[in-house]
């Protein structure tokens, strides 16, 4: 099969901060990719330069086997990646409608000009917080009004809606409580069923062992090694987490896949 | 699960008053009621509400609506323009300089002017968004320099820093008949005509109507606020304002080109300030170089009473024109009621602070902070 997307000997830097020293992936339809790593690893670096928000320094991105070259997000977003960022890029100003289809209005014409669709943007926007486990008091409501983990769920499904074929997640749960996190990992079961490409980056390994297919560490800006589900048990991946003195041990025991 | 219905339960006590209080345009409605009811209590018998008394404040509000939607729109993409007056004047002198100095047609001098202007609009965005330095900042240095040259240009070319003879130069004009003509003319005579409003009864205008038009700026400050909010609250670009002034970086995350809203609001609000130049110039027929001065002022005032915050991201453009009307009814109203013109910023500052402080007061009613 082919990866959707291949990621070769990424680089990034900011000025003299080497975020990311060369990494490759390859993420496959209908996979759950877990990217594990310390803090200050370079993943959420790393996904941004799949979604578009970073331009890398050097390295390579196919795209559906052909070289992208996203200039903003948009395009990403257009092409079927969608993300679930860190900080999770939610207005609190703003309606919980507004920043649902922030960057993606929907459109309705009246006399030849297009207007945002209010009514449709409502409509999706208390089926989808529904289908999360959310009840809303209105899609109107402000996002500032929402609880952390509330704002979570707005981000995350606003970013299954619009991930067509690749859904990033950058640490979505670890703002939620037990029922929502059962939720989001139903989800990517669910979507990843449908045949979607799913990243999700993830501290903790328990989650990442409910539903990941494969397993890559970050390391200091480096790739650790890609391994499989079943190869690794747990124990394995939370020492290989930790980093430190362990590491050398891990090693041999992901097994030639490094 | 119970939690999360126990939680919209207790909201929903508060949720009528909330939603209520929670309207950029709150304050300017409030402000509204109040002021008309003070001045039709107290000056009702000055003259301030028969038809040249409505005409009067009616034009003082106009301009002030002009320039309150471009500095409320960019206040709500996040930034600020302190060069607002400097382009007025210098907007205005552009026109006297190219239309009367050079003899220039007079539509030619207007286009050319909004050409010039909206492109100084637009290197004051682009410095801002290039440099990430404070718009305050930027505009500031924009608002002297433009200053300048609205003094230096025209005493350099004619030795004198107010230029007249701009009524004759347009006469006969299109496009300065845009901005300075009157609509409605044959309907204020029908109404002069039927007794509904006073007639001149001497002089070469007997038996014409003391108002005998809705003045153009009239109608541009009413199309431009009614544009400004459909553009504000109805479509993907409003939605993009919004986000650009919320949080920049959450907005560039989800794709919104917020350097290119955020230059096109720099651009929308020197358009603002050269529709109220151009205006003006054609209103008094000459243009002079201390024009629009403290304007920049004004219009932050009243985007403020408005209830737009000045961090950004929220904001109507119905609160700032409301705000505009409130400044121009009272501008009008002291002066119709005899009471000393310095009192006007008296209480402008005052209705600035109360403004500011209903406008903390809601935003931690809507994102819920303490
Ligand atoms: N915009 C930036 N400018 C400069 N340095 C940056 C920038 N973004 C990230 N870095 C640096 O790159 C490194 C990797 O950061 P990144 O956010 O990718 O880590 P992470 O693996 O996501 O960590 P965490 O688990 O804490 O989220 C860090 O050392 C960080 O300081
Ligand atoms: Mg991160």
């Amino acid at each position: 099969m082919q990866p959707i997307i291949r990621m070769t000997n990424i680089e990034k830097h900011f000025g003299s901060v080497i975020a990311l020293n060369g990494v490759t992936v390859d993420f496959f339809p209908g996979e759950c990719h877990c990217l594990l790593g310390d803090n200050g690893a370079g993943k959420s670096t790393f996904i941004k330069t799949m979604s578009g928000v970073h331009k890398p320094t050097r390295g390579e991105i196919c795209f559906e086997g052909k070289p992208m070259h996203f200039d903003d997000p948009r395009e990403a977003i257009a092409a079927g990646i969608a993300t679930v960022y860190q900080d999770l890029a939610m207005i609190p100003l703003m309606s919980v409608s507004r920043n649902f289809f922030m960057g993606n209005e929907p459109i309705k014409h009246r006399m030849g000009l297009p207007f945002f669709d209010h009514e449709l943007a409502n409509e999706v926007t208390m089926k989808e917080m529904r289908a999360m486990g959310i009840n809303l008091r209105g899609p109107d409501q402000a996002v500032g009004t929402l609880s952390g983990g509330e704002r979570q769920t707005v981000a995350i499904a606003r970013a299954v809606y619009f991930g067509a074929k690749v859904l990033i997640l950058d640490e979505p749960t670890s703002a939620l409580g037990v029922r929502q996190t059962a939720n989001v990992l139903a989800t990517v079961d669910r979507v990843r069923k449908q045949g979607i490409s799913v990243v999700f980056i993830t501290h903790n390994v328990r989650h990442a062992m409910a539903v990941g297919d494969r397993f890559t560490v970050l390391n200091r800006g480096k790739t650790f090694g890609t391994a499989t589900r079943g190869d690794v048990t747990p124990e394995e991946l939370q020492d290989m987490m930790a980093g430190g003195q362990e590491l050398a041990t891990l090693e041999g025991s992901l097994g030639g896949t490094v | 699960m119970t939690d999360a219905t126990n939680s919209d339960e207790r909201i929903k006590e508060m949720s009528r008053l909330r939603r209520a209080l929670i309207r950029p345009e709150l304050g300017g409605m409030v402000g509204c009621v109040a002021v008309f009811t003070f001045f039709l209590l107290t000056a009702s018998d000055s003259g301030m509400f028969s038809s040249t008394g409505v005409l009067n404040w009616s034009v003082v509000s106009a301009q002030f609506m002009i320039i309150a939607v471009g500095a409320c729109l960019l206040m709500i993409a996040g930034e600020f323009d302190l060069s607002v007056g400097s382009m007025i004047g210098f907007a205005g002198m552009m026109i006297a300089i190219f239309g009367v100095t050079l003899g220039w047609p007079m539509w030619m001098a207007i286009l050319v002017t909004f050409a010039i202007c909206i492109a100084l609009g637009a290197l004051n965005g682009y410095i801002v968004v290039r440099t990430g330095l404070p718009s305050f900042i930027v505009t500031l240095a924009t608002l002297f320099i433009l200053r300048g040259f609205t003094i230096f240009i025209p005493q350099t070319l004619e030795r004198k820093t107010i230029i007249g003879g701009i009524t004759e130069a347009a006469e006969g004009d299109w496009l300065a008949a845009i901005f300075g003509g009157k609509v409605l003319k044959g309907f204020f005579a029908w109404l002069g005509d039927i007794g509904m409003i006073s007639v001149f009864e001497r002089g070469n205008k007997v038996g014409q109507p003391v108002v005998d038009g809705i003045p153009m700026l009239i109608i541009w400050a009413l199309g431009l606020v009614i544009v400004g909010h459909i553009v504000l609250t109805r479509t993907r670009f409003g939605n993009w304002i919004f986000a650009a002034g919320g949080d920049a970086q959450a907005a560039r995350y989800v794709g919104v080109p917020v350097e290119r809203v955020k230059i096109l609001m720099f651009m929308f609000t020197a358009f603002c300030a050269t529709v109220f130049a151009v205006c003006q110039v054609m209103e008094f027929g000459s243009a002079g170089a201390d024009r629009g001065l403290l304007k920049e002022f004004e219009a932050i005032i009243a985007v403020v009473i408005g209830g737009a915050l000045l961090t950004g991201g929220y904001g109507s453009v119905i609160g700032a024109a409301l705000g505009a009307l409130i400044f121009g009814v009272v501008q009008q109203g002291l002066f119709f009621a005899g009471v000393e013109s310095s009192l006007f910023r008296v209480f402008l500052g005052v209705i600035l602070l109360l403004a500011v402080i209903l406008n903390t007061y809601i935003r931690r009613l809507i994102t819920g902070e303490r």
